[in-house]
């Protein structure tokens, strides 16, 4: 395998002086809730381990992913992080392309077999042997196999990787399926969000480079740091949510005061993501802040729900039956209230024949 | 009826009564009743929220209040709900039947026949059980005990999310989330199975008051007194 590089000697490869070296050191501790004890910690570990390579992958995806990664808050850290990752290989980034670029996956398996971090953004279709998403002469299922059965671990980026996002809703006619549903050997971390958060990608993966392991997941595989509470719980309109006021209208008083947007379909209350504590674009906003309702995009099946306009959500998903709760409930107490009520009518109509008959009835 | 029942029996001016509902069964019935209009009312509330309230948000807490009100009843729910589990272990053979089909049992499939029948007016006489007859029987375990099970669990998920993660909603009922979808889901699913509820009440108390303007056995009093009277005693 010769001599690898440190992740440190890379970065000065890469035009990054001391002085910015370990100022990211210590922005990073604070980003991940670390103590300011840990900006050694990740100097050292950076100064010393051997740089871990990351593939990064695109499936079915719009690249936002890539986007929101790129222009993370401080440009230290996209210039640090960036020169951490982009030696090796993103269809996206690099400079390589053709040939050139297919090969450096085939030396990757070679010189690091079973040690380097596949990020995926987007996921694979399967209909149609994978046709749907054509690489390098492949579908791209297999592209995606052969690379995962060589990684270490995985990082499925946004809510394409993590739960299948547009492409996959129903009727889902390419069968796109999240990462999670085929390749089913690798520990896979999920960084859901339609993009992720900058802030949010950045933090992940330097966890992991520096650390050698996932953060702490939740039960879904989400990094607890980043996701373990809903935009509803740090929003700041909550106290109107609390206090009953809510918006009815886009121009109505309530929005012009900046009331909570829950009946404007917001679905920070089920919306487990970091964009009402971290914000969006350097902290400078996010969807509630300039008076929009969260869509839930870094949900499960935020497609399938319906209206990003109502509080009132399709109850089943790609069952083909769209409907609410409301209206379903509604139909089954109504049948119920009528059929009681026909039930009644006959029960009277039954008794009074029989007594006319002179029936059973002795009371 | 068998002897080991009759021993409960009770002449009473020629009309025969037995005791079927024993005070903690009975006490439940209207904890679980008064309970789940509460949850419902506040429920729907949060799903179809009041009017804004005039004036600053410090000044009110309309929303937390309601919401206050339905985790409170939703306690009053769960936790009535564990001990009429328990007494269906201690309490008499009656308290047992929203429990448990006796599915295994000819007698109880005809006696469902029989009160399907009965209701579809295709025969007159109503037979003279106990406890309840096998169609209530059927409804009950699948329209109040499944259901509150799943509301009891789809409920304290939410509440998971509220007192969030790790918290001991989420490490018990949590998983619940995940497999009806995502929280969105979850909450529709929650939402969906107060209609159902709601839908059992309404036939509930049809079957319960019409049983007592004309079947031959007490029907509402019951469920108060404990007592079940037979009219028309001849068998
Ligand atoms: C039969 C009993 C119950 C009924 C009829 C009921 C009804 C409802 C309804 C209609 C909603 C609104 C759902 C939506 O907005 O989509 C709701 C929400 C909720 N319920 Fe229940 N519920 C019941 C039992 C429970 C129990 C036992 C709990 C446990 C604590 C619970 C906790 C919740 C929570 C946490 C929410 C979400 C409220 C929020 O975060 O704003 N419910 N319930
Ligand atoms: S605006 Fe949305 S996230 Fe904020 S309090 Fe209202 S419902 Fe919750
Ligand atoms: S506010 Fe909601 S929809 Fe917007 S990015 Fe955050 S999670 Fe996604």
């Amino acid at each position: 395998m010769g001599i690898q590089k440190t992740f440190y000697e890379a970065m000065r490869e890469h035009g990054v002086t001391r002085r910015s070296f370990l100022k990211f050191c210590s922005l990073t501790a604070a980003g991940l809730g670390l103590g300011p004890e840990f900006a050694g910690t990740i100097a050292h570990a950076l100064e010393t381990k051997p740089r871990t390579p990351v593939i990064w992958l695109h499936g079915l995806e719009c690249t936002c992913c890539s986007e929101s990664f790129i222009r993370s808050g401080h440009p230290l850290t996209s210039d640090v992080v960036l020169s951490m990752i982009s030696l090796d290989y993103d269809d996206t980034l690099m400079a390589a392309a053709g040939h050139q670029a297919e090969e450096i996956l085939e030396q990757t398996i070679e010189k690091y077999d079973g040690n380097f971090i596949l990020a995926c953004e987007g996921n694979p279709p399967l209909n149609e042997d994978g046709m749907y998403c054509f690489q390098g002469g492949k579908p791209y299922v297999e592209k995606l196999r052969r690379m995962a059965s060589h990684c270490k671990a995985i990082i499925a980026w946004g809510s394409c990787a993590s739960w299948g996002c547009v492409q996959a809703a129903h009727p889902n006619p390419t069968r796109a399926m999240p990462i999670h549903k085929v390749i089913t050997d690798k520990p896979i971390i999920k960084v859901p969000g339609c993009p992720p958060i900058a802030e949010v990608m950045t933090g992940v993966i330097t966890y992991m480079l520096t650390f050698d392991r996932f953060p702490e997941l939740d039960r879904q595989g989400r990094p607890k740091m980043f996701y373990s509470q809903r935009n509803h719980d740090k929003c700041y309109r909550r106290a109107h949510f609390d206090a009953g006021q809510f918006v009815e209208r886009f121009d109505d008083e309530g929005a012009r005061k900046g009331y909570c947007l829950y009946k404007m379909g917001c679905k920070g209350p089920t919306t487990y993501n970091a964009c009402s504590t971290i914000e969006w674009n350097e902290g400078l906003s996010w969807p509630v802040k300039s008076g929009h309702g969260c869509l839930g995009c870094s949900e499960d099946n935020f497609w399938d729900r319906g209206s990003f306009y109502s509080p009132e959500t399709n109850l089943t998903v790609g069952g083909g039956i769209e409907s609410t709760a409301d209206k379903v409930g509604g139909i089954l107490a109504g049948a119920a209230a009528i059929g009681v009520a026909a039930h009644a009518a006959a029960s009277v109509i039954s008794k009074v024949k029989n007594s006319d008959k002179g029936g059973a009835s002795h009371d | 009826m068998n002897s080991n029942v009759a021993s409960g029996l009770r002449e009473a001016g020629g009309k025969r009564a037995e005791y079927v509902f024993e005070a903690p069964v009975r006490l439940w019935h209207w904890v679980h009743t008064f309970s789940f209009l509460t949850l419902a009312v506040t429920g729907y509330l949060i799903a179809h929220p009041l009017p804004s309230p005039i004036g600053e948000p410090s000044s009110h807490f309309l929303m937390g209040n309601i919401r206050m009100v339905h985790f409170i009843s939703a306690y009053v729910f769960a936790v009535g709900f564990a001990v009429r589990i328990y007494w269906a272990f201690v309490g008499n053979k009656h308290s047992r039947e929203i429990f448990m089909l006796p599915l295994w049992r000819g007698r109880w499939w005809r006696g469902l026949l029989h009160e399907v029948k009965y209701y579809l007016f295709l025969t007159p006489r109503e037979d003279k059980r106990l406890g309840h007859n096998p169609l209530a029987q059927t409804a009950m375990f699948f329209f109040n005990t499944v259901m509150t099970f799943f509301m009891i669990i789809t409920g304290f998920a939410l509440y998971g999310q509220g007192l969030g993660l790790g918290s001991w909603a989420d490490r018990m009922f949590g998983w619940i989330i995940p497999m009806l979808g995502d929280g969105e889901g979850t909450r529709n699913w929650h939402q969906l199975g107060m209609w159902v509820m709601l839908m059992f009440v309404i036939v509930h108390i049809y079957m319960a008051v019409r049983a007592d303007m004309v079947g031959k056995r007490s029907s509402v009093s019951v469920i108060i007194g404990g007592w079940r009277m037979f009219r028309d005693d001849d068998s």
